[in-house]
């Protein structure tokens, strides 16, 4: 105790220095400059997000109205035309308009029903050491590369199509593939969302279900659902979404050229937006052409297109929170 | 009293409960079954797709050689040699085609006028013996033709012209691995089929993952090509793509969540990333190309690896600033409390404490973005990656090619054995996945252990 | 008054606003140096708001406003040339729960005097074992100083945050709370370290145990609830200073019937 004592007075000794600064010192402010130039760099690294996104709008916008104002083509063609055939001067975005939504909708056939019944499984039914498991296996399927799927539909997915439905039927780039493919890509971003969604409905409310004698079946469809509806729908649009952008898949797997046909037929090939932007820009581009343009007009389309389902996605999820708030 | 009596005989009772209970018992197992279902459908999808890459990469070939390997060097291995020993085999062997060595690889004129300029013109810039200036390609004896490739050539090409034009492996059927193990009998009635054509061919069970694969450069000819210029040239772009990608979108992050009050700016800065992670990757592409690779090219150099680089910086920047914002968030505010009242500033706070206290998150969230730019594919073919590249980038101002373009070009290519090296360099990109994500679940692990002390 | 009892910390006309929310109103208290001020009251009485608003803590919390005077040694510490990290410098604080740094126990205590530029091991190295001394926890952690803050007990830590709160030689120190998380005996531990630190600071504790505040404090400020309906079924409370006074005094002659029955601990 006592030597405890001295030790505390010692302190006032041994840093009497210090101490002497202190004395001296006030307490008006000192100029900081390193954190003043440290908060601006800070608030930079944010703005850049803002330059990006204006960087987006302005670069395709500004060719975009080039490609319009060319004279080869006019807005009302583009959205209107049925045929793009850039070498004979026909820009009409509809029939790669309809082959992603095409591929897109083959996509949602397979990741709506997969990727919400592996969600409500995860959610309400697996014991949660399968589900430790289980999880991890779709963060794997979801960190495949898309190029690695691309392979997957042209080597795969459609020889077995080919199989299914004869060789004469299924051509050898066709859509069908694609989005099947897609499907699976996009399944563990579905299933993810839906089963935060689903994990989120408050138990009191399973409780009271259980209370009234319903079975964990009825629970689930009468109770759950409804309440994580909004949640399961915005992961279905995010999904629309990651389909209707989604490039290498198409690129390699539902074809070249565009092709206008109705009613559709999932097993021709048909060239999609991504898929165009992707193979002209691969080739031998020259710049300040009509067609270097027309991928920024292709590229406007597509990026209001997804912008419209992510803000929808979060506008639908934003009404979802408030009910439990 | 009446009420209730009613009711009850409203609801099924008895035996008549229990047949319904039962029903609905039964609808929920089928459609638990479903539920079951669907999640193993999507691990089937995951092991096909495996499956069918490592079906592509392994299995038997029917291959000829021009010349034997064997014939040119005991043991048959031609990557010991050096370059004046691969010359001596090329003039051996193809002695006509010398000069046209020399103008695929070393001219720098129109090969209209090649072989009319002299060589100070044509090779302007080359190294070759000075004596031979004044001459023009054709005037050269043999030997000094090949004079001329040992003093310009690097080993690593003379070495691939043997291998092509010497050797000449052709692949004249590869089989998938299950071909190879099912169908052995059919493999072999058309390895005699194949012999009667060209009576070199042999079967050989192939990986066509091996080394040499890992270190050639890439080339035309399916046999010879390899993934180690395609492999540099992801390391590099990742590179560059990190090092733009880490300190800015750390830094987003911490001005979120430490020093942003909820003004306007704030708020759209948020929304915006929000927004800009849903941007699909083929629009970066776009913006790439017309921004850095066409606008900024005094930079850039144009389609170069700084360009795609920045391209995929720009792509993963929201991904990093979301998953820093979570893992500073998580940062219990206590410890900052505990700083500030020890007097230590808003920086130094964050410096000593919050990053600390950060860092494991944030470096997991960049390294599954690092994984995504990894595999990224068409914003790179956008910007206009997808040519064809044989030499190793040196700089970030080198033209390049990277693993997911060279696994697209040889995808699109119809041939089966172009199948074959692309499963090959799946696979290489895969396991470069792998260890990125192993990465991140150790550090993740080592954190939680120092934490507790 | 000796030079002792001279004035540390002068509050005048204190209102303390979350937002639009008044938290406390018109708070005037004179805390004397080198003694140790308690303030109780029951939960939500704006103890901690009054404390956090002595060395500007609550600069911190977005929206949190201070108006009235906070006077340290003369000098308003709300006059705009102030600068809040000085402020904290000299006025430290120690937390209701335990915080260390995940770091080690050096490093924990050398955190302060290396942000005021004592790069020195050798004066590090005398610091650390001189406030760890201070702060009762030497001779308990001297062998393993290299160990996390975090594998300490909770009694440990909360002396170890005290170690790092000296470390920097503040002239005073607010403790929220020290002990609440605290058991009996590291509660005694640190009660005595209080008694002996008093000696070279001025401290002012918030406690909600009567008991605590009889034992370790020299002067005591009772905290009240306010409340006024402002609408039907909306309720305004703020807090007030309801009575401030040498401890026995308060504790032996109440002025108030509300004091009185909270420290016979009618309610809380
Ligand atoms: N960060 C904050 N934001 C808004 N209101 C707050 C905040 N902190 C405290 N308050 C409010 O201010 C009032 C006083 O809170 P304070 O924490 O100072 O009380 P206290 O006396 O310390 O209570 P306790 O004994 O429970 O710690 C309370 O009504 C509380 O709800
Ligand atoms: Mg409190």
């Amino acid at each position: 105790m006592q030597t405890q004592l001295e030790a505390g007075r010692e302190i006032s000794r041994v840093q009497s220095a210090v101490a002497a600064r202190r004395a001296q010192a006030t307490l008006y402010k000192r100029p900081r400059p390193g954190e003043d130039a440290i908060r601006v760099y800070l608030l930079l690294c944010g703005i850049l997000s803002i330059f990006t996104t204006l960087g987006i709008i302005f670069v395709l916008g500004e060719e975009s109205l080039r490609f319009f104002t060319s004279g080869v083509t006019n807005a009302v063609e583009f959205l209107t035309s049925i045929k793009w055939q850039p070498q004979a001067g026909e820009f009409g975005i509809l029939p790669l308009l309809e082959s992603t939504l095409m591929t897109s909708f083959m996509a949602m056939l397979v990741a709506i029903p997969l990727g919400l019944g592996s969600a409500i499984y995860l959610a309400e039914y697996a014991p949660s050491r399968v589900r430790s498991t289980m999880k991890p296996i779709l963060e794997v399927l979801a960190g495949i590369p898309t190029v690695v799927y691309g392979y997957f539909a042209l080597t795969f997915m459609t020889p077995a199509l080919r199989g299914i439905f004869g060789q004469d039927a299924v051509q050898i780039y066709n859509t069908a593939a694609a989005g099947i493919v897609m499907g699976i890509m996009i399944l563990p971003t579905i299933s993810s969302m839906a089963e935060d969604a689903l994990s989120s409905v408050p138990r009191s409310l399973r409780e009271a279900s259980y209370g009234l004698g319903a079975t964990r079946f009825e629970t689930i469809v009468k109770v759950v659902l409804p309440a994580a509806l909004s949640g399961i729908l915005a992961a279905f649009i995010i999904g629309i979404s990651r389909a209707v952008g989604e490039t290498m898949i198409v690129a390699l797997a539902a074809g070249a050229g565009s092709n206008w046909s109705f009613p559709p037929n999932f097993f021709v090939a048909a060239e999609t937006m991504t898929g165009h932007i992707a193979r002209i820009s691969g080739g031998d581009l020259s710049y300040d052409s009509v067609d270097y343009n027309s991928l920024f007009a292709i590229g406007l389309m597509l990026f209001f297109i997804t912008l419209g389902l992510n803000l929808l996605s979060q506008w639908v999820s934003k009404r979802f929170r408030e009910v439990y708030q | 009293m009446s009420a209730s009596v009613s009711q009850a005989n409203l609801l099924p009772t008895g035996a008549e409960f229990q047949k319904g209970l039962a029903r609905r018992n039964f609808r929920g197992s089928v459609w638990g079954r479903f539920y079951s279902l669907s999640l193993l459908v999507a691990i089937l999808a995951l092991i096909a797709l495996v499956l069918n890459i490592v079906n592509s990469a392994f299995g038997y070939a029917i291959t000829a050689y021009e010349v034997e390997p064997t014939a040119l060097v005991a043991g048959g291995d031609v990557g010991g040699l050096d370059a004046e020993q691969l010359v001596v085999i090329l003039q051996d062997y193809q002695e006509r085609r010398l000069p046209v060595y020399i103008r695929d690889n070393l001219s720098v004129v129109d090969p209209s006028i090649f072989t009319q300029v002299p060589l100070s013109e044509s090779l302007a810039g080359r190294t070759f013996p000075a004596e031979l200036a004044a001459m023009t390609v054709t005037e050269l004896t043999r030997d000094q033709q090949a004079a001329v490739l040992a003093a310009s050539l690097s080993v690593d090409t003379l070495r691939s012209l043997v291998e092509v034009e010497v050797i000449g492996e052709q692949v004249i059927h590869p089989y998938a691995l299950s071909e190879s193990l099912f169908e052995r009998s059919r493999i072999d009635a058309e390895l005699l089929e194949a012999l009667e054509d060209e009576p070199n061919a042999r079967l050989e069970f192939r990986s066509w993952l091996n080394f040499e694969f890992l270190t050639a450069a890439g080339s035309s000819d399916p046999a010879a090509a390899g993934v180690r210029t395609a492999l540099l040239g992801t390391l590099w772009v990742i590179f560059i793509t990190v090092l733009f990608a880490f300190p800015v979108g750390v830094g987003a992050a911490i001005y979120l969540e430490e020093y942003a009050v909820p003004n306007r700016l704030n708020k759209l800065i948020e929304t915006n990333i929000r927004n800009l992670a849903g941007v699909p990757s083929i629009i970066y592409g776009l913006l790439g190309l017309a921004v850095l690779v066409r606008s900024l090219e005094f930079i850039t150099q144009g389609r170069t690896i700084l360009s795609a680089g920045l391209t995929l910086g720009l792509l993963i920047l929201p991904v990093i600033i979301i998953n820093s914002q979570e893992a500073i968030r998580a940062v219990p505010s206590s410890i900052r409390e505990a700083s500030f009242g020890v007097g230590a500033t808003k920086w130094q706070t964050i410096w000593n404490q919050v990053l600390p206290a950060a860092m494991p998150g944030i470096l997991t969230g960049t390294i599954l973005a690092m994984s995504r730019a990894v595999g990224e594919t068409a914003p790179l073919i956008v910007i206009g990656a997808s040519t064809f590249i044989v030499t190793d980038p040196t700089s970030p101002f080198a033209k390049f090619t990277a693993l997911p373009i060279q696994i697209y070009q040889w995808t699109a290519r119809p041939q089966s054995e172009f199948r074959a090296i692309a499963a090959a360099a799946i696979i290489v990109l895969l396991v470069l996945l792998l260890l990125f994500n192993a990465t991140a679940i150790i550090l993740r692990q080592r954190y939680r252990k120092s934490l507790q002390g | 008054m000796t030079q002792n009892g001279a004035y540390a910390i002068q509050l005048k006309n204190v209102d303390v606003f979350y937002g639009p929310k008044l938290a406390v109103s018109d708070v005037s208290l004179n805390i004397q140096t080198r003694r140790i001020t308690a303030f109780i009251g029951p939960s939500g009485c704006g103890k901690s708001t009054v404390l956090r608003s002595i060395n500007r803590m609550n600069d911190l919390i977005p929206g949190a406003r201070v108006q009235g005077d906070v006077t340290f040694q003369g000098q308003n510490l709300y006059a705009p040339e102030v600068d809040p990290v000085e402020v904290r410098r000299r006025i430290g604080m120690v937390f209701q729960k335990p915080n260390p740094f995940p770091k080690s126990i050096y490093d924990n205590v050398a955190y302060g005097p290396r942000l005021l530029g004592v790069r020195s091991k050798a004066v590090l190295d005398e610091i650390v074992e001189k406030s760890l001394k201070g702060a009762y926890l030497w001779d308990e952690v001297r062998s393993d100083l290299k160990k996390s803050g975090l594998a300490l007990s909770g009694g440990q830590q909360q002396r170890l945050c005290i170690a790092r709160t000296i470390a920097v030689e503040p002239e005073v120190i607010l403790m929220d709370e020290p002990c609440s998380a605290l058991d009996p005996i590291a509660t005694q531990a640190v009660e005595d370290l209080m008694k002996i630190l008093v000696k070279q600071y001025t401290i002012v504790i918030v406690t909600h145990n009567m008991q605590q505040a009889q034992r370790v404090s020299d002067f005591t400020a009772f905290f009240s609830i306010r409340k006024q309906e402002e609408t039907p079924g909306k309720e305004n409370r703020w807090g007030v200073l309801g009575e401030f006074a040498e401890t026995t005094e308060l504790f032996s002659s109440p002025n108030s019937e509300e004091t009185e029955r909270y420290i016979r601990g009618e309610f809380g």
